[in-house]
């Protein structure tokens, strides 16, 4: 069982930020849209993201429960060491999630939607961008469990060069699985350009934002080249995510929509899995060298069990549903 | 403010606003579903009307409460880390069936919202459904998951360890369905209450008046068969909290003393230094009977229980007794409703019945709020009852003080655009009851 809560913790963790990632970088892309094209922008966002935006962010409900059900230690240490940087997420998740609704249901539409539109564009560069500071803190060893200070145990644990480049670097990724997204999203033919042409953008954004996370591991004494190159998992994942590149620029210029989404899904999955794989099953790594592990920190036997089979309960129970979902409010292609 | 204090504020806080949106969000698709049955069944525009504005206030409410919900499960790690390392692995197995319900409540209301000429329409109204049935599940796991802080169980405590986990006990612990029925009896009321004494007050200014009385007999009946049972719940509770924390039903009565019989306090002024409580209405006998359901019967007083381990009695006293007086009241004002709705009297003409359920609105709302004190206060110094203290379980960050000023200014907020956006809905009824001038969506 312990494998099963395990795999749903990675598929968690792994479809929040697909997922969850186009959803903020529908945001991000607003963000990033001249005032003139906004309004489309927003409309086509919504139509794509108004019914399953919700079912997306419960992967983050479901990975954190994981958590601490099943893996208390690494919660607590999570929770502690990097309260500020989770608070801060928090805080755009409150923030984006309800200016979202009220921009839509606000029965009059008037000044007021300046205000949500504002609080809307900047949480959902917020929110991803501290997530991501938040993965990178996890691996980066910067986590001190024997600091005396409030600096170095609560601020240094995550305010360093390599944290912040993987929240950037997140940031471009959630905008760019957006794009892509967006592309089979719109009719329109000017605005399938602009999306492309966003997708281009933030597309070699990545690209930088991921070049200078491994300048920052350098930088902050973080193995990362090694972690990434040293074994054949990691090595196969990298050259499949450049392979996935070219022909996602080829597909890109050429305009298909679908079969882009998988690719992009794919590409930042391999990323996922290169970056961590090589830690596996190790979770945190802590300053003293140390690190806390899946397997050495897992719940009593009576809760994994049960944990797994409520995962298995639910999935049954809403995979399909929310398949459904998905199918049911995606645009037909032509 | 110390740090401490400021983390139970600001748990309060979260759990407080959090309580009020998951309520009207597990409830409203109820409301929503009779009515949308109806217009299935009727063809009456009307009840499609009502449906769509409906659904829009629960859209409003169900993202604020996932997004306060999400915050929820984040912030008992940030607050109380020790408790979680501990409490997780064994109180943990509601909480990942609740992450189940509440997944399949959100794919549910994407259905339901934008499912309009786009679903069988049995199919839609079923997905309206599943969003209260999964929502209400929800509600009752995180009410169970809440018990075991009261009950604790599935656990043996041996040498400061927890041993022999068996989260399926942990979860079916003693309190978990005399809290659930009443927390669920109670969410049905404030909501149903607040719902109607709205409608109530858009049919007094004699604004599209079909349309609001239809609104409100639905969600007065709702209110009213919840107000009638509350009593009864609450009977279940005080026979069960007198059993397992009689601390807390003492701070409840503000007992000091152990009494044979004991009398049953109403109102007075509690004097925590002098353990005293003045100018209280006796009745005599009358907690004896509540409490053990003999008129005879000992009841623990708090002199029984060691002084480092009593709640704050005068705020778990005044919290339940306004819980029980705002109780009673609705109890009363929900006879009252029936009996005009059996004798077939013309509730529109009843204006006075109309003007109480106009000062209703707010009151399920303080009295669920006042619950949720007497059970949280009531706790007190326990996180988990008599195994580990609230205090042990805080988090060593220091300055949790700022976090708590930046989230109430956050909830302030929110409860301002909440209820202006509500108001606006309100306000805009008359455009959406203009057939020409209403859309899809």
């Amino acid at each position: 069982m312990e494998y099963v809560v395990i795999t749903f913790l990675c598929l968690g963790i792994l479809l929040y930020f697909l997922l969850g990632g186009a959803d903020f970088g529908a945001g991000i892309i607003e963000l990033f849209t001249s005032t003139e094209n906004r309004s489309r922008t927003r409309k086509t966002m919504y139509q794509a993201i108004g019914p399953v935006w919700e079912a997306n962010h419960m992967w983050l409900i479901i990975a954190i429960v994981i958590l601490f059900v099943g893996f208390p230690h690494i919660y607590t240490t999570m929770s502690v060491y990097l309260h500020i940087p989770l608070l801060i997420m928090l805080i755009g998740i409150i923030a984006r999630g309800t200016a979202f609704v009220f921009r839509h249901y606000d029965a009059v539409k008037d000044d007021m939607q300046w205000l949500y539109n504002r609080i809307f564009r900047y949480s959902s560069f917020v929110t991803p961008l501290f997530l991501g500071i938040i993965a990178g803190s996890v691996i980066s060893g910067h986590i001190d469990t024997d600091a005396k200070d409030f600096l170095s145990a609560y601020i240094y644990s995550w305010l360093n060069w390599f944290s912040v480049a993987v929240g950037l670097f997140t940031v471009a990724l959630c905008g760019f699985l957006a794009a892509i997204y967006l592309i089979g999203e719109t009719d329109n033919d000017h605005d399938k350009r602009r999306f492309i042409k966003k997708a281009e953008y933030m597309n070699i954004s990545a690209v930088i934002f991921g070049a200078m996370v491994f300048i920052a591991a350098q930088f902050d004494n973080i193995p990362l080249i090694d972690w990434v190159f040293r074994n054949t998992v990691g090595v196969t994942a990298i050259i499949l995510a450049s392979f996935s590149l070219i022909l996602l620029w080829y597909l890109l210029i050429k305009g298909k929509t679908k079969v882009l989404r998988i690719l992009a899904g794919f590409q930042v999955t391999m990323i996922l899995v290169a970056i961590s794989y090589a830690h596996f099953p190790n979770f945190i790594r802590l300053k003293n060298g140390s690190a806390i592990s899946l397997f050495e920190t897992v719940g009593p036997e009576k809760t994994i069990y049960s944990l797994g089979l409520a995962l298995l309960l639910g999935s049954v129970l809403i995979l399909p549903f929310l398949g459904y979902l998905f199918y049911k409010f995606q645009k037909k292609e032509e | 403010m110390d740090d401490f204090l400021a983390a139970r504020s600001q748990m309060a806080l979260s759990l407080g606003f959090h309580i009020i949106f998951s309520c009207i969000g597990m409830v409203m698709p109820f409301f929503m579903a009779v009515s949308h049955y109806k217009w299935l069944k009727t063809n009456d525009e009307v009840y499609k009307n009502l449906t769509k504005a409906w659904s829009k206030g629960v859209a409003i409410f169900f993202a604020t409460g996932a997004v306060s919900g999400t915050m929820l499960s984040f912030e008992l790690g940030l607050l109380w880390p020790k408790f979680m390392e501990h409490a997780g692995p064994i109180f943990g197995m509601p909480f990942s069936l609740e992450g189940t319900a509440f997944f399949i409540e959100a794919i549910a209301l994407g259905f339901f919202l934008y499912g309009w000429n786009k679903l069988n329409k049995w199919f839609h109204w079923f997905t309206g459904m599943v969003v209260g049935v999964s929502g209400l599940a929800s509600g009752i796991l995180v009410v169970a998951a809440n018990a075991w802080m009261n009950s604790p169980a599935g656990f043996d405590f041996v040498n400061g360890k927890y041993l022999n986990i068996d989260p399926i006990q942990a979860m079916f612990n003693k309190a978990w369905f005399s809290q659930a029925l009443h927390m669920c009896l109670a969410a049905f009321t404030a909501t149903g209450f607040a719902v109607a004494g709205v409608h109530a007050l858009m049919i007094l200014r004699d604004q599209n008046k079909e349309f609001h009385f239809k609104a409100f007999k639905i969600a007065a009946t709702f209110a009213c068969i919840g107000a009638l049972l509350q009593p009864l719940s609450g009977d279940i509770s005080a026979k069960d909290v007198a059993e397992r924390q009689p601390a807390k039903l003492a701070a409840m009565e503000a007992l000091y003393k152990t009494e044979k019989p004991a009398p049953l306090l109403i109102g007075g002024i509690v004097n925590e230094k002098d353990k005293t409580v003045k100018g209280a209405i006796k009745i005599p006998g009358a907690l004896s009977f509540l409490a053990h359901g003999d008129f005879k019967a000992e009841v623990k007083g708090l002199d029984k229980i060691p002084e480092n381990e009593h709640p704050p009695v005068a705020v778990t006293h005044y919290a339940f007794q306004i819980m029980v007086g705002i109780g009673t009241l609705l109890a009363l004002i929900s006879l009252v409703y029936f009996i005009n709705l059996i004798r077939k009297r013309s509730l529109l003409e009843k204006r006075w019945l109309l003007k109480l359920f106009v000062l209703a609105v707010p009151l399920g709302y303080i009295a669920l709020e006042a619950g949720w004190v007497v059970t949280e206060v009531g706790r007190q110094p326990w996180i988990i009852y008599g195994i580990m203290r609230t205090k042990d379980a805080v988090t060593p960050m220091p300055g949790i003080a700022y976090s708590f000023y930046i989230f109430s200014a956050i909830y302030l907020s929110l409860s301002c655009i909440v209820t202006f956006l509500l108001y606006r809905q309100i306000k805009m009824v008359p455009v959406l009851y203009n057939k020409t001038n209403h859309n899809d969506q």
